[in-house]
């Protein structure tokens, strides 16, 4: 066990794997090349196309043990992970790891498979039951949850190899060139799954489109995609929305969203070129609102706003406020609209949104970045993984990534959840370092990381309600009481993984 | 000493309702007005009264004025009301259904008498009664007269309308001769005309036309529903830059004045006196709650 540097005791290795603990948000070099995928030839009048996944699986030459991979933009609408797991399950094969890019609830049908040994470990985050039961010690599978960031950057070091990548492809040719703009089953972006198809040992396309070749504009190229499989449906489109992308009505949520705007003109950097990204949740759209009102009213003219895309951003752009959208991931229809008709609403994959590890990310140049939690504690340390009840139920995302390399790094919550105090002494698990967060604003007021001091007394020039982050816990505590400790064995059932590859925190089973 | 306590925004809270009992410290209204009439069914009275006892008790760094609607005089429940609530220190209560001043006189001895047997200083405890019927409207100016703890009256067109039979317009025709006497009764008596809420949480533009119109005839404050009304009220409120500008000369003439020796003194060849000095004051304690003046001139300058 060693001790990493927001405190949380680490194992030295852990289902055979060596650890580093966490030391710094950047710090930490690569010492490697990217990994390689060894070559292939097609030969002229050589076809793709196969009939079923299982034969592209075989082909692929798929054996106990592998690694597997799909990406998350059909969210809790996704059929091809739980397809593909069903078809591996059917074949006989054994003890393989998955390495998408994030699992939904939707994928909670794998648990069988789980269960049986078909799948014995996850190499990403996990949203809904499969957390919850391996919290539980209900079930056996080690996970390993990353950003999105430190996926891209775990597969193109190698440290994840994936043997086989499926990829969802809404618009597809014969040739294996897709993308994700036409189809019935249309996502927009296919930003994480870029990764997965420069280094995947075997590239699967799955479609429900199969068009004439050549399908324009081309997301993925023929020249890494080697097999092509026509199925029924990827998924239903209509479950990409699988969080609110409306502006909240909740007056404690709009109260929050008006304090962050606050922080955000404070801060100075609300000015002509102004970059953002918030999530498409009712609070972060509410902040989005503000912040556009004041551009319009100011005549800021901004850079560009990236990640998940919502329609709210869409709009900014097509009045303006934005010059481009830099999107690795639709969040709605609206955007996967937009992305389709709109040249400046660009598609790009998760290493060049987020990856620590190479010649700069767009998390680096961002000015700032709204972001939730389930849980703040008194060092500023985030946690969105696990809830109050200590059990592992969401992915990171983009958390820890835009946090790290935003300017301004802004967390909004409702100060009680579920009667539960959102500030904590230390959060259960952390997801994102104190040390790259500036602010958490709830509707009791504002708190400034002390590593902040001049937005600091900006915001008391501007009579913010700014609250030292143990005076807001005080106030919420009042309310609330201090909720008692959880109990946990000391089974590790989780690894939360920082961008750069070094361990923040353990998951461990909850008490029963 | 004149009351100049701002009352831009009344919010009700439901005293039945722990999760927006706990918000109010949150919300930048000016006062709440927690309710135990209409809010709470009749099944919940008494746990109301206790929730709301309970978290007045525990809300200790008090950082807005505290109204606690009460049940009518006429019903089974106000004695209780006050019995419950009173020792955890309300700034006043809203009377509803104040229909003669009668009814106020009434509320005003009960609140002697709690005022006696707390210990707490006589005239403590505030009154803000309800015009809120046809008669209200008509006793309206004996109201305003009928207590010292007025801080002010609150008109209350949803009772109004029902008490006249006719449906409440967005435009709000059918309220004009109603609305124009309570203010002129609130205006005689030199305390604060409150108007109604404006029920459509949904309609901003509305609210801000209707709370335009109220202001123009001399409301000085607007009762609430929702905490997301809060800042359009308090946008039509806020002083023009020209009237800030206004208000500062004023003050500073007047401090120039006392420098002097004198009450009086002209302003850009106009007479400043004690109420131009009062509206001024006014002027400039909104706009220093709206953050657009940074400090505020002493309240001595209106004693002189």
């Amino acid at each position: 066990m060693a001790r990493n540097a927001v405190g949380r005791e680490i194992p030295e290795r852990w289902h055979g794997k060596r650890l580093v603990p966490y030391a710094d948000p950047y710090r930490l070099r690569p010492d490697a090349e990217r990994a390689t995928r060894r070559l292939t030839r097609v030969n002229p009048g050589e076809r793709k196309v196969l009939p079923t996944l299982q034969e592209a699986i075989e082909r692929a030459g798929l054996r106990d043990g592998m690694t597997i991979a799909t990406h998350h933009h059909l969210r809790n609408g996704d059929d091809v992970l739980n397809h593909l797991v069903r078809v591996v399950e059917n074949l006989g094969l054994r003890d393989v790891t998955i390495a998408s890019s994030s699992i939904h609830p939707v994928h909670a049908e794998m648990v069988g498979a789980i269960r049986d040994g078909v799948v014995t470990r996850i190499e990403c985050g996990v949203n809904g039951v499969i957390g919850e039961l391996a919290s539980r010690g209900e079930l056996r599978c080690p996970i390993t949850v990353r950003s999105h960031g430190g996926r891209a950057r775990s597969i193109i070091t190698g440290e994840v190899p994936v043997d086989l990548a499926v990829i969802a492809a809404p618009c597809c040719d014969e040739y294996g060139n897709l993308n994700g703009l036409e189809g019935p089953s249309a996502f927009g972006s296919m930003g994480y799954a870029f990764t997965d198809a420069l280094h995947a040992r075997t590239v699967v396309a799955v479609t429900d489109n199969l068009v004439p070749y050549p399908v324009v504009p081309v997301s993925i190229p023929q020249s890494l995609v080697d097999w092509v499989v026509p199925v029924q449906r990827l998924g239903d489109p209509s479950k990409i929305v699988s969080t609110t992308t409306r502006v909240t009505t909740d007056p404690v949520g709009l109260q929050i969203a008006r304090y962050a705007a606050q922080v955000i003109e404070a801060s100075g950097r609300l000015r002509d070129g102004f970059s953002m990204q918030t999530g498409s949740g009712g609070i972060s759209l509410a902040v989005a609102e503000n912040v556009r009102n004041l551009m319009r009213r100011q005549k800021i003219k901004g850079s560009f706003g990236c990640g998940g895309i919502t329609g709210y951003f869409v709009d900014m752009l097509e009045e303006g406020l934005f010059q481009a959208l830099l999107d690795v991931q639709c969040f709605d229809l609206r955007a996967v609209e937009s992305i389709r008709k709109n040249r400046n609403h660009v598609e790009i994959g998760a290493d060049t949104y987020a990856n620590p590890f190479n010649a700069g990310a767009v998390v680096n140049r961002l000015d700032c970045v709204i972001l939730g939690a389930t849980e703040v504690d008194v060092d500023f340390n985030v946690n969105v993984n696990t809830e109050s009840n200590g059990l592992l139920l969401h992915n990171t995302g983009g958390h820890s990534d835009t946090a790290a390399g935003a300017e301004l790094a802004i967390i909004v919550a409702p100060s009680i959840r579920g009667r539960l105090p959102i500030v904590r002494d230390a959060v259960t698990t952390v997801t994102t370092p104190g040390e790259t967060v500036d602010v958490v604003v709830t509707e009791r007021g504002i708190a400034v990381n002390d590593r902040n001091p001049d937005l600091r007394a900006e915001l008391l020039r501007r009579k913010a309600p700014v609250k030292d982050i143990r005076e807001l816990q005080r106030e919420i505590t009042s309310v609330t009481g201090v909720p008692r400790p959880l109990q946990f064995e000391d089974e590790v059932i989780a690894l939360i993984e920082y961008r750069d590859g070094s361990i923040i925190d353990t998951v461990r089973r909850v008490k029963a | 000493m004149a009351d100049t306590r701002l009352r831009r925004s009344l919010l009700y809270v439901p005293g039945n309702m722990p999760s927006m009992l706990q918000n109010i410290p949150v919300f930048g209204s000016d006062a709440v007005i927690i309710d135990l009439e209409d809010a709470v069914p009749h099944t919940e009275k008494d746990a109301a009264r206790r929730l709301v006892r309970r978290f007045l008790e525990g809300y200790r760094d008090r950082n807005k004025e505290i109204l606690v609607r009460i049940n009518a005089l006429d019903t089974p429940w106000f004695q209780d009301d006050l019995r419950e609530i009173l020792p955890a220190l309300p700034d006043g209560v809203r009377l509803p259904k104040a229909d003669t001043a009668e009814v106020v006189e009434r509320l005003d001895t009960a609140l002697t008498e709690w005022e006696e047997e707390l210990g707490v200083e006589i005239g403590r405890f505030r009154i803000l009664p309800s015009i809120e019927s046809a008669l209200g409207v008509i006793h309206c100016i004996e109201i305003a007269e009928a207590s010292t703890r007025l801080l002010g009256l609150a008109f209350g067109a949803e009772d109004y309308t029902a008490s006249m039979e006719i449906e409440r317009s967005k435009g709000g025709e059918e309220l004009m001769n109603a609305r124009a006497r309570v203010v002129w009764a609130a205006k005689a008596a030199g305390v604060q005309a409150i108007d109604s809420i404006f029920a459509d949480v949904t309609d901003m533009d509305g609210l801000r036309r209707e709370t335009e119109l109220v202001k123009a005839l001399g409301y000085t404050g607007k009762s609430l529903v929702n905490p997301r009304q809060i800042e359009v009220v308090h946008e039509v409120f806020a002083p023009k830059p020209d009237e800030i500008a206004w208000a500062l000369q004023v003050i500073e003439a007047i401090q120039r004045a006392r420098e002097m020796g004198t009450g009086v003194i002209s302003l850009k060849g106009k007479m400043v006196d004690a109420p131009v000095v009062k509206r001024a004051f006014r002027t400039l304690r909104t706009a220093h709650a709206q953050g657009l003046v940074d400090a505020l001139p002493d309240e001595g300058i209106l004693r002189g």
